[in-house]
């Protein structure tokens, strides 16, 4: 027996296949924008993977660091350090702010997270846990790890604030929660960088202490000196990261922690909870709102694709009806050629989905998952699609074969 | 002919797009995604010797800061420096009003003159006292011979007796005048001495050759006692004040040598030596300080307060497998490193010993040397991943 549809397709197979181009390329912006999707909740995830924590202890009563603002002490991680359960724990410091490279003209800034970690090496909360190139930090100053995304070369020196750095070493998919890729610095420099004054602000906060004639007394020749110091000193960071000894429960260790250091940890089924549900949620929305929308508009136009390809056929289908064709085998025709179309449309679309991804200036991640499930409804929807063309090449009149 | 021929022609071409849409569909799922093997770079773990380095930052400070000011409150006269002039030792670099000290002299000086002739009426009355005496005496022993005689009578001999010993005791009281007289002499000199003193401790002096920093007060201006008017510091005797990670500070001792990075200077090492450690650590920010001179004192002095990087350069330490820091991960609560067996990753615990500041980690426990080990990767590795050598990562994709 011979395949009607095959031969039909071989018939007119540059329409057929420039249709299906066409819908690929559809098929591809679907698969993008899940793609898209995918990427925003994986920089999430990938914050808190990269943390290297198990538990966050932040300023009591907020939802820091990422999703609120939080500031605590810097001594408090001994206290934390000798609970039970903990293996390890670290202050940790983020800032997000624009950096430039030095000694580049015009070199363009880039907007980075700047995370200030103990530098104790490889394996200690905070710390990035793979590099692709050069080293991790090795001085308590004036360091830096970038991540490769913000285009940063080892050797190259940076500016942050102040001072300068070089960058000693490059990691990869070290991004914030909005996609901004970080920068590993020393937590005392990252404390000076964040929370000390430009020098400007510095100089007049001097001079309107020294107005002030309860801190500036005549009779008393250090005391202006000491309220100057006390000023412009810092000692807060913006949690303490922990590690949990092997084998512990989480919450049995963050509930001490919460209890009677009276602050506010979150293991990590809850940090992702909130950095997912809350801090990205409307993002996330915006992007699945419009993904539901592409997907729908992409099942119409395929549906109406096929319909008016096979309305484009109406009086061959008639001649076929006419030489006494069964209407299965018509049937089996359409709804082969639409799958034949769909399967194009589908690998079309996943390859150039997948060649462009790399492009997207944030993180785009196309999941297998995705994959299958767009794989089956391009299927269902070319399937249904068939149906409402074979219902109107079923009631075609034979006639109009001869007719018109 | 022509036709079958135009349509084995479609066919084969038919076919060609589908194979060639199936092998990107193919190269797609295979070499993106989480089955594409990842990228990672391998090298030999050598057995070397590193040495270890510690890394401090610290401000230029001067080792001895004069700060010259008045030992009791009052109101700046001159200063006669300004901040950034050489002054030798004993030079006079201002003064405080010494409202009525010039008077308070005069006044003493007076009494001082006073005192001394008082003194010189004293002594003429002792000259006097010691005639009356002497003549006394004289009568006195001129009448016991008389009365020897029995020309006189008793009476008259015991009154010129009782003559002498007044005449003694006038000599005596006299005398016991003199010398409240010369006491009072002395200390009218002594409160002149000490006035003049306290006159001198107005002028501010300074007790070494060095160069004047800061000018607090200027004339007119009053200060209280202790408080600077003038700094003075030896430029030739400045050192670094450094402050050394605790976790990073082990063996840090007198006297290694550093090298100094001068903010100014931007990448021009100094060399420098430690002075001491400090026996005393920071206990809030958790360092260690230690005081850094350099080997020669710099031409032009820094000024102080610049920010300084001190590297410390420690001994070389034993030969042992050496890796470098990149390749040391965290996983399921165990430090060691990825090592690639005949193609296939294992990851071995290991125990890390010092490391210096190349990110070079000597290894205690755990590997022998000679391994392949993973040094960056193109993401986190797991066990099962699978893996392909490259040279470099970046600009790899998986």
């Amino acid at each position: 027996m011979i395949s009607l549809a095959g031969r039909d397709i071989a018939h007119a197979w540059s329409k057929f296949v420039f249709t299906g181009i066409g819908l690929g390329l559809l098929i591809g912006v679907t698969l993008t924008m899940a793609g898209v999707y995918r990427g925003m909740v994986d920089d999430a995830k990938a914050l808190l993977d990269n943390s290297g924590a198990d538990l966050w202890v932040v300023q009591q009563d907020t939802q820091g660091p990422y999703a609120e603002s939080s500031s605590l002490p810097d001594d408090n991680y001994r206290a934390i350090l000798g609970m039970a359960g903990v293996a390890r724990a670290a202050n940790v410091t983020y800032l997000t702010m624009q950096v430039s490279p030095l000694g580049d003209g015009q070199a363009r800034e880039v907007r980075t997270m700047v995370v200030g970690v103990t530098p104790d090496g490889a394996g200690h909360p905070g710390q990035p846990s793979y590099l692709v190139d050069g080293r991790h930090l090795t001085r308590g100053h004036y360091e830096a790890v970038a991540d490769i995304a913000t285009g940063f070369k080892v050797g190259q020196r940076i500016r942050i604030r102040r001072n300068d750095y070089t960058v000693v070493g490059l990691t990869r998919r070290m991004v914030s929660s909005g996609g901004d890729p970080m920068v590993f610095i020393p937590i005392k420099d990252a404390q000076q960088a964040q929370f000390l004054k430009d020098n400007d602000a510095i100089v007049r906060q001097r001079e309107r202490t020294a107005q002030n004639p309860a801190l500036n007394r005549p009779g008393v020749p250090g005391l202006l000196d000491a309220v100057i110091a006390s000023q412009s000193s810092n000692t807060s960071v913006n949690a303490v990261l922990v590690q949990i000894e092997a084998g512990t429960d989480p919450e049995a260790v963050a509930e001490p922690i919460r209890r009677w250091k009276r602050l506010s940890v979150y293991t990590r089924t809850q940090m992702h909870m909130i950095l997912v549900d809350k801090l990205i949620a409307t993002a996330a929305r915006q992007i699945a709102m419009f993904l539901v929308i592409l997907a729908v508009v992409s099942a119409a136009i395929v549906a109406f694709i096929i319909y008016t390809l096979t309305l484009g056929k109406i009086r061959e289908i008639a001649v076929l009806k006419l030489i006494g064709t069964r209407n299965r085998t018509i049937a089996s025709m359409i709804m082969q050629q639409a799958i034949a179309l769909g399967l194009i449309g589908f690998v079309v679309g996943k390859v150039s989905a997948t060649f462009w991804a790399p492009i997207f200036p944030k993180y785009v991640l196309l999941e297998s998952g995705d994959a299958v499930r767009g794989f089956v409804t391009v299927v269902i929807i070319c399937v249904l699609a068939s149906i409402l063309a074979i219902r109107a090449a079923l009631n075609v009149d034979p006639a109009e074969a001869i007719g018109g | 002919m022509k036709q079958a021929l135009a349509s084995r022609l479609r066919s084969i071409s038919i076919g060609a797009v589908l194979l060639l849409m199936l092998g990107l569909l193919a190269y797609v799922a295979l070499r993106t995604g989480p089955l594409a093997p990842v990228p990672v770079s391998v090298i030999m773990i050598e057995k070397r010797s590193i040495s270890p380095a510690l890394f401090g930052i610290g401000t230029v400070e001067a080792q001895f800061t004069h700060r010259i000011g008045p030992v009791a409150a009052g109101r700046v006269q001159t200063v006669l420096v300004q901040p950034g002039e050489s002054v030798k030792a004993g030079q006079l670099l201002g003064e405080m009003d010494p409202v009525d000290m010039e008077q308070r002299i005069a006044a003493l000086e007076a009494s001082r003159k006073r005192a001394e002739a008082n003194l010189l009426a004293v002594q003429a009355q002792m000259l006097e006292a010691n005639v009356r005496t002497q003549f006394a005496q004289s009568q006195a022993q001129r009448y016991e011979q008389l009365l020897a005689a029995r020309s006189i009578s008793a009476e008259t001999a015991e009154a010129k007796r009782q003559e002498l010993q007044i005449a003694q005791a006038a000599l005596a009281a006299v005398r016991a005048n003199q010398d409240a007289s010369r006491q009072d002499l002395l200390r009218a000199g002594a409160d002149i001495a000490a006035l003049t003193q306290q006159r001198a401790n107005l002028r501010l002096v300074s007790p070494v050759n060095g160069i004047v920093t800061r000018r607090n007060a200027d004339r007119g201006t009053t200060v209280v006692a202790g408080q600077a008017v003038v700094e003075v510091v030896e430029p030739s005797r400045l050192w670094i004040h450094v402050r050394f990670d605790q976790q990073r500070a082990h063996g840090l001792r007198a006297p290694l040598p550093a090298q100094v990075m001068l903010r100014s200077l931007g990448n021009t090492p100094v060399a420098g030596q430690v002075l001491r450690v400090e026996p005393h650590a920071d206990a809030v920010t958790e360092e260690v300080l230690a005081k850094v001179v350099f080997a020669q004192q710099p031409q032009v002095p820094p000024p102080i307060g610049e920010l300084a990087a001190v590297t410390v350069k420690l001994g070389a330490l034993a030969t042992g497998p050496v890796v470098p820091n990149a390749s040391i991960h965290r996983v399921d609560g165990r430090l060691g490193v990825w090592l690639v067996d005949a193609g296939d990753l294992r990851f071995a615990p290991v125990r890390t010993g010092a490391s210096d500041l190349e990110g070079n980690v000597q290894i205690l426990d755990g590997l022998a040397g000679g391994e392949e080990l993973v040094v960056y990767s193109f993401k986190a590795l797991t066990i099962g991943s699978r893996i392909k050598l490259v040279d470099q990562i970046i600009g790899k994709k998986p």
